[in-house]
């Protein structure tokens, strides 16, 4: 397989011979096969490295100068990507719920389903994804960074244990700020949802919200709590992976920063989807 | 007969090997407590692995890392913590951290791992900012604005802080002045017949290889092709050595690559 699939990708090896047709039309197949193979590989990494650096981050001693200083970036700093997004966000859902809705009279319970996509579905994962971009990459671009210029290397020289002085504090951070982001998101999406409802389509803004009010349960804003701390877990373990694992210098931390940025974003969708047919289950 | 020393560190049939050809092929050393090696030997030889090697932080594919006499391969994590308290290392590329300041990369061990208050470690790393020859105004500057030279004494400051009874220093001399360069000599050498430290050194100035070592070792082709004491590198006939010490390009070395 390996030698055909060699003259078949050879750029010298002249028009493919027809005994080369069965193996060409299998090749997708076996691509997927050493794909998935490599994926269960890298998966068992993961695993392994999410397993050490959980054991750093729960058990003392923690350094939590760092800590603090990764919960400003991490949260703080991204107060502004993340209510940007969601003000956004709620204020097209709740035009778009509104049209929709339109077509079985249905117009008037926008605010409430602007509400539950918001706070069960829409707050959590876009503020995860911003973050995915802003935080993940940040994370895998500077451990890849340190790794490259063995700063790594001479922080274990120095009695220091990366994963507590480094990891740790990056993964507390995200765990702790990502529900806070959220909740955060889910008030603003809600706020633009009433924007619209109020500025453009002419509802009146109490009744606006005592529908949202009145409706949402507890459950709704605390299930997506529940999921952004997944999701910042998510985030910063990749970002620590891709970066803690990156190769050969500039280019292998960028090629770390995509992967860290990519392998987020889908673990964070695949994850959502998990939680929420748990969650609906109840 | 000389009592038997243990030695303070010795790599026991040491093989390494990455992708490319062997690294370290069967590398046999050692150093006697309170001793100062100098290894050296051409670009690429190895010697920047073997001591990554010794310091645990690249796994040898064969061989052991004896210190006082114990494989540290068979330390707990416990251990290896505290084997480290007692080691300090420079790196070639300085390797120091770029998101704290200078005193902040000299004080990092007191800080992080000996949880001493910052003021006193500050104190502590303006007073090693002084045996490096820094002033204390690049105290609060970063590392990158500073010069690779003074980059090299920060990263030999912060590998002495703490007085470590082993000392590995990579190319310590390297992007110096003659000047500075023989008062880092100074001072390297002042660390093993003073405070009695254990060095292993590597360097291509045989100048300062001359002020530093007690000992000199000769890597190359990830073996061991010559050792002696440091007055002998101008009285052995060593092929290998004359070549180098001579800067020939002619020679076993040339004829081996
Ligand atoms: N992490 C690594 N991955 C792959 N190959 C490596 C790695 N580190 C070193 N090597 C290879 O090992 C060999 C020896 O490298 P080393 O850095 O020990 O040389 P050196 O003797 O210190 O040279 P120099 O005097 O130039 O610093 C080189 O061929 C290098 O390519
Ligand atoms: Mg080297």
């Amino acid at each position: 397989m390996v030698a055909s699939a060699q003259v078949v990708d050879g750029p010298d090896s002249g028009p493919p011979a027809p005994a080369a047709w069965p193996d060409r039309l299998l090749s997708p197949f076996t691509a997927i096969g050493a794909g998935s193979i490599v994926a269960a590989a890298s998966i068992g990494r993961v695993a392994l490295f999410a397993a050490r650096a959980l054991r750093a981050a729960l058990t003392p001693r923690w350094y939590f100068g760092q800590i603090l200083r990764q919960l400003y970036a991490i949260g703080f700093l991204s107060l502004p990507v993340v209510g940007m997004t969601a003000v956004f966000t709620g204020a097209a859902l709740a035009l778009n719920i509104w049209t929709g809705g339109s077509r079985f009279n249905a117009e008037e319970a926008m605010p409430q389903i602007v509400a539950i996509g918001i706070t069960r579905e829409l707050g959590p994962v876009m503020a995860a994804l911003m973050l995915a971009g802003r935080v993940s990459a940040a994370i895998a671009s500077e451990i890849g960074a340190m790794k490259a210029t063995e700063q790594i290397d001479a922080m274990v020289t120095l009695s220091t244990d990366p994963y507590r002085y480094l990891i740790a504090p990056r993964l507390l951070a995200a765990v702790i700020m990502l529900p806070l982001l959220t909740l955060l998101a889910d008030i603003i999406g809600i706020g633009g949802g009433w924007l619209v409802g109020v500025r453009v389509l002419d509802m009146s803004p109490t009744i606006y919200i005592q529908n949202t009010w009145d409706f949402l349960q507890n459950w709704d804003v605390e299930s997506g709590l529940v999921k952004a701390a997944v999701f910042g877990f998510i985030v910063a373990l990749m970002g620590c992976y891709n970066g803690i694992t990156a190769k050969g210098g500039a280019r292998g931390v960028g090629r770390a920063t995509t992967q860290a940025v990519v392998s987020s974003a889908i673990l964070i969708l695949a994850a959502d989807y998990l939680l929420t047919s748990l969650f609906t289950r109840i | 007969m000389a009592e038997v020393i243990v030695p303070k560190l010795e790599w026991r049939d040491v093989s390494k090997r990455f992708d490319g050809p062997q690294v370290l092929a069967g590398l046999d050393l050692a150093v006697a407590p309170g001793r100062s090696l100098v290894i050296i030997g051409g670009s690429g030889q190895g010697k920047s692995v073997a001591i990554k090697i010794a310091l645990g932080l690249i796994p040898a594919d064969s061989g052991q890392v004896l210190i006082d006499g114990v494989d540290v391969a068979g330390l707990s994590a416990q251990d290896h913590a505290q084997f480290f308290a007692r080691v300090g290392m420079l790196f070639q590329g300085g390797a120091l951290f770029d998101s704290l300041s200078v005193w902040e990369n000299i004080a990092f061990r007191l800080i992080n791992a000996e949880r001493m208050p910052r003021r006193e470690a500050k104190a502590r790393a303006l007073e090693v900012l002084g045996l490096v020859r820094l002033g204390s105004h690049v105290a609060d500057l970063y590392p990158s604005e500073l010069s690779g030279g003074m980059q090299k004494r920060v990263g030999l400051a912060r590998a002495i802080i703490g007085n470590p009874e082993i000392l590995f220093f990579d190319e310590p001399t390297t992007g110096l002045d003659p000047i500075t360069a023989s008062a880092i000599n100074a001072l390297i050498r002042d660390r093993v017949s003073s405070l009695g430290c254990t060095a292993v050194s590597i360097t291509h100035d045989l100048a300062s290889a001359r002020t530093i070592a007690d000992e000199i070792a000769m890597l190359h082709q990830g073996r061991i092709v010559w050792r002696g004491d440091a007055h002998e590198l101008d009285t052995t006939d060593n092929p290998h050595i004359r070549q180098f010490v001579d800067g020939r390009a002619d020679g076993p070395i040339n004829a081996d690559v």
